[in-house]
């Protein structure tokens, strides 16, 4: 494998790798890469699956609002991931319902269906950073992740928890992105995302999300019950909980469609 | 309608392995106030109406078989016109791997543009419910849809149907000279028997959602006859057979989304065409909060000129909302329509919402109407600007 060498932190780097039997070798760009590559492979082939979320909105006084969905989601292989979700919650939005389909490097597609008024209306999906019904979520929390939507810079190693974590930097690439950058925690056993700090475009800490109750689905995948984000700004925080995660629902691009998105409820 | 409350339980028993029905709805609360003097003494200042809408929705064969019932009723203190029901949707749904295909009572909606729906044609407007014609009445329809690599195709057949609401002698918002709307005219010799033809195609290629339709009918939209009757004037609503065609189109570049809508209808009093198209732009994060704002300008041009019954014949729309992306959804809307060819006429609304509780949404609007041509068709709601507060609880 070809060494290459930036200085005397890509020196450090090696050595600490060497020390901590950290299996990456390279710069710190390089292994911040291969961390993150190598977490998507192991969450490939998932295929596709159903879930019903709960977001729980809390502020400062700790008064809370709640949010139920029903989340329908399908791998594509060398895009980003389709998406449907289905508001039960607040009463007043039951039946509306949001069609995505990520993309890479292109602005995802977004279609929002208003029962009210029978009306799908395509959304531009360039502001990105706005807040998902109000909670601390930005839509580009919620978007697949996919290796390229980053460069990336291997921080070090922490304990997280009872785990030892890699501590990787990634940048966003597209020029929208809410965020400067975002410090992201994956424990080495499993490569499951633990903690995130976002930093604002200003290059400060805005928010942090808190990722615990790991299940096994398949045994292959790793979901998470439980993801709490903070926003340090305003002190309001969205708790979100995951129930009733299954796989292999038989769900086809057919369920990921105009006349889909009408009839999801 | 007895007869159809009659046979729903005989088909919700039919539905077999159905799931347990899933009950839902909204009841409401409205009071407008009118502060100009009414043009007729017999219309009220400050009527409060109120208005229901439960939902009876029950799936089974995995979801590809759905049954919606969504009755509608609306009281109203001063107009009993305005105090009606109706049948919003009574459907069955049934879906396959690559079509559908649903027949009963429900509503379609067409197009990409917000200060008028040009290509919208399906349903009829509930005009009593709102001077802006959002409101549609069920349509009673047999329809089928496939979405394919060349896109999603919807042919329609559409017997019966629906004559337009219009607000009686107590009410505002409407025309001084009376409207017998029971005693309506037909050019086809069936009547409202007359079986409609119906037909849209939509595709979505990159930044671009196109879209074409057609239809062939009854016009939703009726002209009128002037009639004599113990000594005075009524108009009888009279609806031609049209065929209209339809494009609509809508590309996103950004922030920024471009929007148009264009109709050629045939028949009537006068074969025409209209246009509407414009912008929406939206950022978020304005003012240094999390807020989103949004700004919409819209150009209507109607080929009859003053003969346009829309009103929209060069007119210019220019709208903003302002959300705040708060757990309670506040937003406030606005908009105005101005007339490029008479700076008297114009009409404008204003509308902020946001919810208290987990169930309970408050509105606030202004309308606005201004005119002084007796030709333009606002002119009859000069004297009718009004504010309302409305509360509705979901359940």
């Amino acid at each position: 494998m070809k060494v290459v060498r930036h200085g005397w932190l890509t020196v450090f780097m090696l050595m600490a790798a060497a020390a901590y039997g950290i299996p990456y070798e390279g710069t710190p760009e390089e292994i911040g890469l291969a961390i993150m590559k190598e977490s998507k492979a192991r969450d490939e082939g998932w295929g596709d699956s159903t879930a019903d979320m709960a977001m729980i909105l809390r502020n400062k006084q700790g008064d809370e609002s709640v949010r139920q969905m029903v989340i329908k989601s399908l791998e594509v292989q060398g895009d980003g991931d389709k998406g449907l979700t289905v508001f039960n919650e607040p009463r007043d939005i039951e039946g509306t319902a949001f069609l995505s389909f990520s993309h890479i490097l292109e602005p995802d597609e977004q279609w929002l269906y208003l029962p009210a008024l029978k009306r799908v209306k395509r959304i531009a999906s360039q502001n990105k950073s706005g807040p998902f019904m109000g909670s601390e979520f930005a839509y580009e929390d919620l978007s697949s992740f996919e290796v390229e939507k980053y460069t990336y810079k291997y921080l070090g190693e922490e304990p997280c928890g009872e785990l030892m974590c890699f501590k990787v930097e990634s940048y966003p690439v597209d020029k929208f992105s809410g965020y400067s950058k975002q410090v992201v925690w994956l424990d080495q056993d499993e490569y499951r995302v633990w903690k995130v700090d976002y930093y604002d475009r200003r290059e400060s800490l805005r928010k942090t999300l808190e990722v615990s109750d790991y299940q096994l689905y398949k045994d292959q995948y790793w979901r998470p019950l439980t993801q709490e984000m903070t926003n340090h700004t305003t002190g309001k925080s969205t708790v979100v909980k995951m129930k009733n995660i299954e796989f292999d629902t038989g769900l086809t691009d057919a369920d990921f469609n105009r006349n889909a998105l009408k009839r999801a409820r | 309608m007895t007869a159809k409350r009659l046979w729903l339980p005989v088909l919700l028993a039919c539905a077999g392995q159905a799931q347990a029905v899933d009950f839902s709805g909204y009841v409401g609360a409205q009071q407008r106030w009118f502060y100009d003097t009414p043009a007729d003494p017999r219309q009220g200042d400050a009527p409060t109406a109120f208005n229901l809408e439960p939902e009876w929705f029950v799936d089974w064969n995995d979801g590809d078989d759905q049954l919606t019932f969504k009755p509608y009723l609306r009281f109203d203190s001063d107009d009993d016109e305005r105090s009606h029901g109706d049948i919003r949707e009574l459907y069955w749904l049934h879906v396959e791997d690559s079509w559908e295909v649903g027949v009963g009572i429900s509503k379609v909606f067409w197009g990409v543009t917000e200060s008028q729906h040009l290509v919208d044609i399906v349903n009829q407007t509930d005009l009593v419910e709102a001077p802006d014609g959002e409101e549609k009445l069920g349509q009673p329809m047999v329809r089928w849809s496939t979405i394919q690599d060349w896109g999603a195709l919807d042919l329609f057949l559409l017997p019966g149907f629906r004559e337009r609401t219009f607000p009686g002698d107590e009410g505002r918002l409407r025309a001084q000279v009376p409207i017998e709307e029971d005693d309506a005219r037909y050019e086809s010799a069936a009547g409202d028997k007359h079986v409609d033809i119906a037909g849209r195609w939509v595709q979505t290629l990159g930044n671009w959602d196109v879209g074409a339709s057609f239809f062939h009918g009854t016009n939703r939209e009726p002209d009128f006859v002037a009639e004599t009757r113990g000594g005075q004037t009524v108009l009888l609503p009279w609806y031609r057979q049209v065929t209209q065609y339809g494009i609509d189109a809508q590309v996103i570049y950004g922030e920024w989304l471009w929007k148009f809508e264009g109709i050629y209808r045939h028949g009537g009093s006068k074969d025409f065409g209209a246009v509407t198209g414009g912008f929406e732009y939206t950022r978020y994060g304005v003012f240094d909060r999390i807020w989103d704002l949004g700004w919409l300008a819209e150009y209507s041009h109607d080929t009859r000129d003053e003969q346009s019954t829309t009103g929209l014949q060069n007119d210019l729309f220019v709208g903003a909302r302002l959300a705040f992306n708060d757990a309670a959804s506040s937003e406030v809307l606005m908009g105005i329509s101005q007339d490029l060819d008479n700076s008297n006429s114009a009409s404008g609304k204003v509308e902020a919402s946001t919810r208290i509780g987990s169930a309970t949404k408050v509105y606030f609007e202004v309308w606005y109407f201004d005119s002084d041509d007796p030709r333009d068709p606002f002119y009859p709601l000069r004297q009718d600007s009004f504010v309302e507060l409305s509360v509705e609880y979901y359940y």
